[in-house]
């Protein structure tokens, strides 16, 4: 069974040694990656190699989608076209009066000496395809750092938040959806105010979110609404990103289960905005010590609020304790105090 | 030249393989791996069924160097851990180089019979890896994909042997 070579033929090292030799280098791979992310320029040079492949695969799609579109009907185009044109027109209304409420709101802020409110800059990218990967749930963009993209931002599409770019490559960019096991993010319902945070589940297959340690007695009920609370630093405040699925509380248990559907099309998007938004006082980050480095990728600046903002330590989160991670307080703010959150953001 | 009358029933003395072929056959298996279809399961890994096929058909030429060279690209494009298909598929590839021999005697049905374990090896190892790095188990369908690879095995076969499968001599009557 052994592959031996004749021995008038020089055939370098035996099988064995080179499995051995390209085994070995993958372990050592593996480890370097995960154990300590040093890999990223390696990574970031195979990302660049492979994205001519990336691109050239999806232009069947891209060709399927445009013969749809031109064997589209008139009368279809017209109504496509009376909608886009209604429906910008309503935005048009909303961002003047958005603006002019900016203006005012600055101009309030300066007068009660306070922070001006944050700048949020956009970058348009699309979705070039879903890694194949059944253990995670992560897209790749077309844009990468060439365009601005920095890991840590955030990922819109135009119902709510999919989630946040972790990688970066000079082409493309990974982004690592709201429904990733690793992924969090720190939530608020619309209703009444109160603060939690949002987890992947870690059930594959579902698409759910999950809101963890919220008490049994806390006010959750079905078809709430969350938006981003802002308290991280990462998300802006008040960006759409679930609605409550299923709520069951149990009396032997500390906590409810709460399951959350993202509002976002997390399986059916294609555009994408990318936002920024330009935190300005947010501190450096701290040295990174062992339990820094362990924390998630893309959670860094959890980091960042911990040594800001001393909050009470979050309730047993696995492998990574967010600061923002609210002790589910029975108090839930009322809802006449609508933004807390970018007031907790705000005010230092 | 013996085993070839065994590996395809009308006996054919197939050309010898055009390198170029090879690396088209593989580019376009990395092009399958990334076509954006969204997540489907049982979507056959398309990378690691070339690589062995070639590993399997042409074991010199094809060997360990590629596959790893190959794995460390599927890694990048997965947004998976950088070395984890590296490492499966260097597997594969030395078990398969191992086996290349033994596996050509037998026809179709019995060369699937010998890509299955080596399919499931490359899940398994994956698994474990995924595992071992705090990952959760993706449910038994996700060893589906192994076996509709193995079951795209003769159509693999039969288009991959193809351009070797041609006439040395063509004339009108013989125009492949």
């Amino acid at each position: 069974m052994e592959y031996s070579p004749p021995p008038f033929f020089r055939q370098g090292p035996s099988s064995f040694a080179r499995f051995a030799f390209f085994a070995a280098l993958s372990v050592v791979l593996l480890i370097a990656d995960s154990r300590f992310k040093a890999l990223e320029a390696i990574r970031a040079t195979i990302a660049t190699l492979i994205h001519p492949v990336q691109r050239a695969a999806r232009t069947p799609g891209e060709a399927w989608s445009g013969a749809a579109r031109f064997f589209a009907s008139q009368s279809d185009l017209l109504r496509e076209n009376d909608e886009l044109k209604r429906r910008n027109l309503e935005a048009a209304a909303a961002a003047l009066r958005a603006r002019q409420l900016e203006g005012e709101n600055n101009h309030m802020r300066r007068l009660l000496d306070t922070r001006e409110s944050l700048k949020v800059e956009s970058i348009a990218a699309e979705v070039i395809y879903q890694a194949r990967d059944p253990f995670s749930r992560k897209v790749v963009l077309d844009k990468g750092t060439q365009a601005g993209i920095v890991a840590g931002q955030i990922v819109v599409d135009e119902t709510g938040v999919l989630g946040q770019v972790t990688r970066t490559a000079p082409l493309s960019a990974e982004v690592t959806l709201l429904t990733d096991k690793d992924q969090a993010i720190p939530v608020q319902i619309t209703r009444n105010g109160l603060r939690g945070v949002a987890y992947g589940t870690a059930q594959p297959g579902t698409g759910l979110l999950e809101l963890r340690f919220m008490t049994v007695n806390a006010d959750v009920q079905p078809n709430d609404e969350l938006v981003t609370s802002g308290i991280d630093g990462v998300y802006i405040p008040g960006l759409p990103v679930a609605r409550v699925a299923r709520v069951e509380r149990e009396a032997g248990y500390t906590f409810a289960k709460i399951w959350l559907n993202p509002l976002a099309g997390i399986d059916r998007y294609a555009q994408v905005v990318v936002l920024s938004a330009k935190l300005k006082d947010v501190p450096p980050l701290p040295p990174p010590d062992d339990e820094g480095t362990k924390a998630k990728r893309g959670k860094r600046k959890f980091e960042e609020r911990k040594s800001a903002e001393p909050t009470p330590a979050a309730a047993a989160a696995p492998g990574l304790a967010p600061a923002s991670t609210p002790t589910p307080a029975p108090t839930p703010a009322t809802a006449g105090t609508a933004p807390p959150a970018s007031a907790a953001g705000e005010k230092k | 030249m013996a085993r070839d009358q065994f590996r395809n029933s009308p006996e054919y003395i197939l050309l010898p393989v055009n390198p170029l072929f090879i690396g088209f056959t593989l580019l376009l298996a990395v092009l399958l791996n990334v076509i954006p279809l969204g997540r489907v399961v049982g979507m056959p890994d398309w990378v690691a069924l070339s690589l062995v096929f070639w590993n399997i058909h042409q074991p010199r030429r094809v060997g360990m160097l590629v596959a790893f060279l190959l794995g460390l690209c599927v890694d990048v494009g997965d947004a998976a851990l950088l070395g984890e298909h590296a490492l499966a598929y260097t597997i594969l590839s030395f078990a398969a180089i191992s086996l290349h021999r033994r596996a050509l005697w037998f026809g179709v049905l019995g060369q699937m019979l010998h890509v299955l374990p080596l399919l499931l090896m490359v899940q398994a190892v994956i698994l474990l890896i995924r595992m071992g790095a705090g990952g959760v188990f993706p449910g038994v369908g996700y060893f589906l994909e192994s076996v509709i690879a193995t079951l795209l095995w003769p159509v693999i076969a039969f288009f991959y042997l193809a351009p070797q499968r041609r006439a040395v001599d063509r004339d009108e009557h013989r125009p492949l």
